[in-house]
């Protein structure tokens, strides 16, 4: 894998969320610049995940749901005409909470898996395998049993592998929804060490709600936050060593800090 | 580690540990009758079952043991020869073509339904489509025999003679003669069937759906996979295996159905291998029903016999049923 695309940068303009009729999100704008890794904090139930749902259009697969505002791919709105939720989903790359490998599909298909859903031509399937893989530093591991069932793997690889699986689509942005909450201690380090070699190529949101983690990965940091019955918004917004270590607000001071959350 | 030695010293001088009695009996005495009411009822089944299969074999033992195994390969029934001639091949093979036809029609309707209710429509529409799947079930297969022969039929017929015309170079929709108008066959006969197991299959399939992890589904989709694709690649095959179950027991019910079937296929001894537009065609339930009214004690005893073959191939689709669907998913075992 030669040609890997150039990172993006993108970024969300007065975002505002429903379900329903029930507003979770209120205006939330940010700028996720190319090759950063952005980490998104917050409470329980502030809207971080339902907010990097609306990154890469998943936000609209749920029933009722509502969305205001934009979200620009290098200048372009991926809720425009000139986008689909397809051809945004294969841009915009996403890891899940949990592991969630396709348990009917050998490692290797698996990998393949999301070039053979989106209906593009696999070239040169054998590269695209062990570069996804190497990418996601899990080749070593699993290289002698490509033809194995991908649930056959360890939690900690699994979620490795779904990493690989994202990676092989080559996308501009990855987005993590608290990839290492199900992990133990030992995989999480390896996630986040494979998470700063990523940054390299590609742009990074992740959400967490692991304060060491935040500030180990990222480079900037958001913090949400909803009170009781409005909708969430951020709070604070800057670089990761600011947000941690002197921050404007007195409630991401709180957060941080372990007062509350 | 002197420590450690010690201990396993002091363990070897001690004498085996005397286990506990544990029991998960009943607790006290209303919980004892309830066990045995419990346990009377679950054997009950198993008794009746066994009862049912003694009784079938005693009464069919005279027909078995005077007509032999061209019983269930013969192509003959002739109560005025001496000795009389009961053989039921065509019937048997009918029963499975006309099944068959069934699961073919009713599985891509019932997988699409499901699909319908659990991944498209919301909740409220899903809810009301459901109740009237199941309304289907508890259609009595009388009315469903009467739509079949004056309402379907007709309709049947027409789309008999369609497929004839356009695709009867292919064995499968030749006729010997267009004279016959295309009624009374399996292609129509199936088509009932299809009806009375689409509720079945249904049900099985959308419970399987339903627990699908949507995080599988929404992982494809973040993959850029499209509704089809995603269907094609991820739901079907994680839950194919428990689905082939749910057909088998849906094709374990339209052999045993009689009534619907009845009206609607014209039955022959003589065997239709698969021209599925002749009208011309056997179900075992559907004979025993058009010749239990006057027939004579032997012809009861032959009956009977086609009764234990129907039960046992029944039985026998059933047990392959719950094989298929214990093995369904085999990497959840892992």
């Amino acid at each position: 894998m030669n040609s890997l695309t150039k990172a993006s940068t993108l970024s969300s303009e007065n975002i505002s969320v429903w379900f329903g009729q029930r507003q979770v999100l209120s205006d939330v704008n940010l700028v996720f610049p190319a090759n950063k890794v952005t980490a998104l904090i917050g409470p329980s139930g502030c809207g971080k995940s339902t907010f990097i749902r609306t990154l890469n259009r998943m936000h609209e697969l749920i029933p009722g749901a509502g969305l205001a505002g934009s979200v620009y791919l290098d200048g372009e709105d991926i809720y425009g005409e000139e986008f689909d939720a397809v051809s945004v989903r294969i841009k915009i790359g996403m890891v899940f909470q949990k592991p969630n490998p396709f348990p009917t599909m050998t490692i290797r298909d698996n990998i393949l898996s999301g070039l053979r859903l989106s209906g593009r031509k696999i070239e040169s399937a054998d590269e695209v395998v062990e570069t996804s893989l190497r990418r996601a530093s899990i080749w070593n591991e699993v290289k002698d049993r490509l033809n194995d069932q991908a649930i056959s793997l360890s939690g900690g690889q699994q979620q490795r592998l779904c990493i690989a699986r994202s990676l092989a689509m080559n996308p501009q942005v990855l987005l993590m929804d608290e990839p290492c909450s199900a992990l133990d201690p030992g995989s999480t380090r390896r996630i986040e060490e494979t998470i700063k070699e990523l940054s390299s190529s590609m742009t990074i949101v992740i959400v967490t709600h692991n304060m060491q983690q935040a500030q180990r990965v990222s480079d900037q940091t958001a913090f949400f936050l909803a009170d009781d019955n409005t909708p969430g918004g951020v709070v604070e917004f800057g670089a990761t060593e600011q947000i941690f270590n002197g921050p404007i607000d007195q409630r991401t001071n709180d957060y941080v800090n372990g007062h509350f959350g | 580690m002197g420590k450690l030695q010690g201990m396993s010293e002091a363990s070897v001088t001690n004498s085996a540990p005397v286990r506990r009695k544990l029991s998960a009996g009943p607790l006290s005495r209303g919980d004892k009758w309830f066990f045995r009411t419990a346990s009377i009822a679950a054997n009950f089944a198993f008794v009746l079952v066994a009862l049912i299969l003694i009784f079938l074999f005693i009464q069919a033992l005279p027909a078995i043991t005077s007509q032999g195994l061209p019983f269930i390969y013969g192509t003959e029934w002739n109560n005025s020869k001496d000795p009389i001639v009961m053989q039921i091949g065509p019937m048997i093979w009918g029963s499975v073509l006309v099944g068959a036809l069934g699961v073919v029609f009713a599985t891509p309707l019932a997988i699409s339904l499901s699909y319908l209710i659990v991944f498209m429509l919301p909740s409220r529409s899903a809810k009301a489509a459901t109740t009237l799947v199941d309304l289907l079930a508890a259609l009595p297969s009388v009315i469903l025999g009467l739509w079949g022969l004056f309402v379907f039929t007709p309709v049947a017929a027409q789309w008999s003679s369609l497929l004839n015309s356009y695709v009867g170079w292919f064995p499968l929709f030749q006729v010997s003669t267009a004279d016959n108008g295309f009624l009374g066959s399996p292609f129509i006969a199936g088509w009932i069937v299809a009806i009375m197991i689409v509720p079945i299959i249904t049900s099985i399939t959308r419970e399987v759906f339903s627990q699908l992890d949507r995080d599988l589904i929404n992982g494809a989709l973040a993959l850029g996979g499209s509704r089809l694709s995603v269907f094609r690649r991820v739901i079907f095959p994680t839950s194919s295996g428990a689905v082939v179950g749910g057909v088998l027991l849906g094709l374990g019910r339209a052999l045993g159905e009689t009534v619907a079937i009845f009206y609607v296929l014209q039955l022959s001894f003589d065997f239709n291998w698969a021209q599925i537009l002749e009208p011309k065609g056997g179900a075992v339930a559907s004979m025993i029903l058009s010749k239990f009214g006057e027939a004579s004690e032997e012809e009861v005893s032959g009956l009977i016999a086609a009764g234990l073959v129907l039960f046992i191939l029944t039985l026998g689709i059933n047990f392959l049923a719950s094989v298929i669907v214990n093995r369904a998913q085999p990497w959840r075992k892992i």
